[in-house]
């Protein structure tokens, strides 16, 4: 099962492999994007920080469409994570599966205005959120699971 | 080589900026080491900041956890440059024991710094 699809621009660090997957005994994680994907060094760096008892993938865009019912099937706890708020749009438009997202870790770049301490959003990312929400996708900010979940509405 | 070596820290939150005031307090050395962390930076924020810190010079690369942000950009930042070496794990016996060998090479000073932290790691008696 998926226990978590996360936007964190940090991909697959410390709050995802500790904060997220102690509590919720993840089996596997999915990176999902399309550059990691293509480079098989950066797929070595981003294995390092995971212990041996976690599985960890990547997957394109298109894979990870095609395999989102796998990983859903899979009895093992999942996290899956993109990058960025254009990832998830294509994940969720295409694959017409994702339920309830989290905002993780959005930091500053031109154009974005800071809409909670770890949440940047330019205006088009958050009006893409919104029309997410709107399709009944549950979208909140959480970084850890000991913080409260804040729902979209809240800072969009 | 022309200057010593000198070392970043590249840490979550706080973690850096103490390893270096505790430095400082018990070796009386303040020049050798600089303090990163990835606070409020995704990777290409992280990136820019050890380019500052790091610049032209040879270095040494201390990281708080063998994994995560901070590790995934110092490796990033490190590529493809033979004067910068990385140390995971970084603890304060590794820095004390750094900070007086800084006219080694840095991947030789890195090895040095790495046994160094090992050593110190103990389960004494009570």
């Amino acid at each position: 099962m998926i226990g978590l699809v996360r936007v964190d621009d940090r991909l697959i660090h410390g709050q995802v492999v500790v904060g997220w997957g102690q509590p919720l005994h993840v089996g596997f994680i999915v990176l999902v994007d399309d550059a990691v994907r293509a480079s098989a060094w950066e797929q070595d760096l981003y294995r390092m920080g995971v212990p041996p008892h976690i599985e960890v993938s990547f997957a394109s865009v298109a894979e990870a469409v095609a395999q989102f019912s796998c990983w859903e099937q899979d009895p093992r706890v999942g996290i899956v994570l993109t990058a960025d708020v254009a990832t998830l749009v294509a994940l969720a438009e295409n694959g017409q599966r994702v339920k309830r997202v989290n905002l993780g870790g959005i930091h500053h770049r031109p154009g974005r205005t800071e809409r909670l301490r770890f949440v940047y959003l330019s205006d088009v990312e958050a009006e893409q959120l919104r029309l997410l929400a709107a399709r009944g996708i549950d979208v909140t900010a959480q970084d850890v699971p000991t913080a409260r979940p804040v729902p979209l509405a809240e800072f969009t | 080589m022309s200057e010593p070596l000198r070392g970043v820290i590249v840490s979550h939150a706080g973690v850096a900026q103490a390893l270096i005031a505790a430095v400082a307090s018990i070796s009386g050395v303040t020049d050798a080491l600089l303090p990163v962390s990835n606070d409020g930076c995704d990777r290409q924020a992280l990136f820019r900041m050890l380019a500052e810190a790091v610049g032209e010079n040879p270095a040494v690369l201390f990281i708080d956890l063998p994994g995560g942000s901070c590790l995934t950009g110092a490796i990033s930042y490190a590529r493809g440059r033979t004067d910068l070496a990385v140390v995971t794990g970084v603890n304060l016996a590794m820095l004390l024991d750094f900070v007086f060998h800084r006219d080694l090479a840095p991947a030789a000073a890195a090895e040095r710094a790495a046994a160094a932290g090992s050593r110190a790691i103990r389960t004494p008696a009570a």
